[in-house]
């Protein structure tokens, strides 16, 4: 027992990592209706920026300090990208059918890590971080200390998102505009400045996902893989529901860890690693039962 | 293009009787093959105008480039024409992937996974029945294509039903899945694949006692996989042609254009896409089969996301929804690495070399996110629609439009 509950914090740890790659992808899906498939490049981008800026930072105040200070630099750069990228070769494509989108963001995305991979070099770049694989000992659990550390930054930016959209004027727009785009324009909500902002924070949350990710191991070339986690777990969700992100993230990172543990005792026929597939499996079989996700709103269509 | 015109009483109208002799002249002859000379658009039945070649320049212009392709087996080096026997094999794929999406408008991320199994299903009927994988030893070119591009189509067929639940990005999202769960299965599978990192030889091309990867009498092995590539090319890509003016590719067009407009014009929209799908998979799987009997000996992790990403690069710079785009496409694109490995010679400082940065792969790659796009933003219509402005240019020369 002690072990399963082990193995479910664990889950819940990197499950924090995906809901929160898994909410900047929901974020640019309710503005723009397109899903971008450059967030994987985008949290490659923000961990390796972590990995320049906290070693030039060096030690400040106390060691976490640091931390926090080079992933907020992070986030801010990567969302500037974001916002660049945006502009240049997303907003012209505004009205074009939402997989053209979709496969613009996929060009982008190779280019964008085929570049910042030439910064990482060949090894892994350490973050300098106060806890790497540490492990406390919680209510006669032992949990590595990331994990938690991660479950807290989910929380944290899942309190700071429900505040913005609930009690700001840009998060009232985004509504407006994830509502009804052209009732909004209307209105005199910039759709554009929603579209901008949307991704912006896409890319910030995709540079926080990325730093927590590289705590234990560091930055290397192939962390990107990890950002498309968070398709299943945006699709178990549902593509347009914020909240269903989060559980969606967290459900998957459990059933990975718990896959991870007990599949090897109780059907190994599935081979090794089969936890690394497992939020596919899971993908496909929660849409053979709702195709729109367990949160998402069923697509109406009119004639 | 679809100028359309039924019913017409010919060309010798009521007023052409009193006429010179050369009018009189080129009525028979435009009565004959149902055209008026120098109006090829104009079209007198709809037969003339779903016809293969709807125009009298096109014909002629791909018997001209097909000669042409045949005349280049006596002309390259060997090593180019291996470079170009492969871009044929992609070509395939390119044409099974322009058909779902180009054609039925699906966007399908995982034809990596269909082109493996067509790949692995080659591999293991014409493998050595001793070896260390599993193989029967059947090394029969008609045998093994067949049989490829048929168990990639079951595949398809059994993803179909996910397909037809769903539309746009889902559909990419459970397909992007797919290519994933498919390259653990090959990593895993290792009495058919030989596992991750070690691989196993492709399928044996050999028809009725011809080898093609040994050198013959007359014609090098290179020379030998060029025609063959160069001929299944050719038949392949009449049949995607045929495909799309028939009437399942109407319907797939329908559904592509509008699915619900469809649904209403009676098109069963869930065969339509299992269909499309199967056929999609079939060319894909005889291209996997092909590629592989190519190069000779290929690994799991081939059929990687990447693999997908090129396909879909293929298909869009080429021109989504053509024949002719997919194959300029595929050509484009396999031959973008022969011209990027020149690079390091010219640009100092551009490495050959993997552990350096920038080296040549790396900007393969930012070439290909570019070329992605910088077509999609700037040419929508790929290699094709460039082709199609230069025509115009000249057809309306000395005027601009």
């Amino acid at each position: 027992m002690t072990q399963f509950l082990e193995v479910v914090l664990r889950g819940l740890g990197s499950g924090s990592i995906y809901a929160l790659l898994a909410l900047g992808f929901v974020i640019i899906y309710k503005s723009t209706g397109v899903i971008s498939f450059a967030q994987p490049a985008m949290m490659l981008t923000g961990a390796t920026i972590t990995s320049y800026v906290g070693p030039a930072l060096g030690v400040m105040l106390f060691t976490g300090f640091s931390f926090f200070v080079s992933m907020a630099v992070a986030a801010l750069l990567t969302a500037a990208l974001a916002l660049v990228i945006e502009r240049g070769a997303v907003r012209p494509m505004v009205g074009r059918p939402a997989f053209v989108v979709a496969i613009i963001t996929i060009g982008i995305d190779i280019v964008v890590r085929v570049v910042t991979s030439g910064f990482i070099g060949l090894g892994a770049r350490n973050i300098p971080n106060p806890w790497g694989l540490e492990r406390v000992e919680l209510i006669g659990l032992r949990v590595q200390e990331r994990h938690l550390v991660s479950l807290a930054t989910l929380a944290v930016v899942v309190a700071a998102l429900f505040w913005f959209y609930r009690y700001t004027r840009h998060g009232l727009a985004m509504r407006a505009a994830a509502f009804d785009q052209e009732a909004a324009l209307t209105q005199g909500v910039s759709v554009g400045s929603v579209f901008a902002l949307s991704w912006a924070m896409a890319g910030a949350l995709a540079a926080v996902a990325g730093t927590l990710l590289a705590i234990s191991a560091g930055v290397d070339r192939q962390i990107w893989i990890v950002a498309l986690v968070a398709l299943p777990a945006i699709i178990l969700g549902g593509l347009d529901s914020l909240e269903g992100a989060v559980i969606g993230g967290l459900a998957i990172g459990v059933v990975e860890s718990l896959v991870g543990t007990y599949q090897r005792d109780y059907a190994p026929w599935l081979g090794d690693n089969f936890a690394v597939v497992s939020p596919y499996v899971l993908m496909l079989l929660v849409l053979m039962a709702k195709p729109y996700g367990i949160f998402g709103t069923p697509e109406v269509r009119r004639v | 293009m679809t100028t359309l015109s039924t019913g017409s009483t010919g060309s010798t109208g009521p007023g052409s009787t009193g006429s010179t002799t050369a009018p009189r002249e080129a009525a028979p002859r435009a009565r004959r093959t149902g055209r008026l000379s120098g109006r090829p658009q104009f079209y007198r039945s709809y037969a003339q105008e779903l016809a293969l070649f709807n125009t009298r320049p096109k014909r002629i212009w791909v018997g001209l480039i097909v000669l042409a392709a045949f005349a280049l087996s006596q002309m390259l080096t060997d090593n180019h024409l291996n470079t170009l026997a492969l871009a044929y094999a992609f070509a395939i794929g390119a044409l099974g992937l322009n058909i779902i999406t180009g054609l039925a408008g699906q966007v399908s991320l995982g034809h990596a996974f269909f082109l493996g199994v067509g790949a692995y299903t080659a591999a293991a009927i014409s493998g050595d029945p001793d070896g260390r994988t599993i193989g029967f030893g059947i090394t029969n070119i008609l045998v093994w294509l067949p049989a490829a591009g048929l168990v990639a189509g079951i595949a398809g067929v059994l993803v179909a039903p996910l397909a037809t639940r769903l539309r746009g990005l889902y559909l990419a999202i459970i397909t992007l899945g797919l290519v994933f769960i498919g390259e653990h299965v090959f990593r895993e599978w290792s009495d058919l694949t030989g596992g991750a990192g070690v691989g196993r030889e492709s399928a044996v091309p050999e028809l009725f006692g011809l080898e093609f990867a040994r050198d013959g009498d007359y014609l090098t092995s290179d020379q030998k996989f060029y025609l063959l590539m160069l001929v299944l090319m050719l038949v392949f890509a009449l049949g995607a042609r045929n495909l799309a003016r028939s009437r399942t590719g109407r319907a797939f067009a329908a559904v592509r254009d509008r699915d619900m407009a469809a649904e209403m014009m009676a098109i069963n929209l869930p065969r339509a896409k299992t269909v499309a799908f199967a056929i999609s998979s079939f060319y894909a799987g005889c291209s996997g089969a092909l590629i592989y009997s190519i190069i000779g000996f290929f690994e799991p992790s081939t059929f990687g996301l990447l693999l997908s990403v090129q396909f879909i690069a293929m298909v869009l710079i080429g021109g989504a929804g053509t024949v002719s785009g997919a194959i300029m496409g595929a050509l484009f694109i396999t031959l973008l690495p022969t011209l990027t490995r020149e690079l390091p010679a010219y640009v100092p400082f551009i490495s050959g070399q993997v552990t350096d940065t920038p080296n040549v792969f790396q900007l393969e790659q930012v070439l290909y996110g570019l070329l992605i796009v910088g077509f999609l933003l700037f040419e929508p219509r790929g290699l094709f629609g460039i082709w199609i402005r230069i025509r115009n240019y000249w057809k309306g020369w000395p005027f601009s439009y």
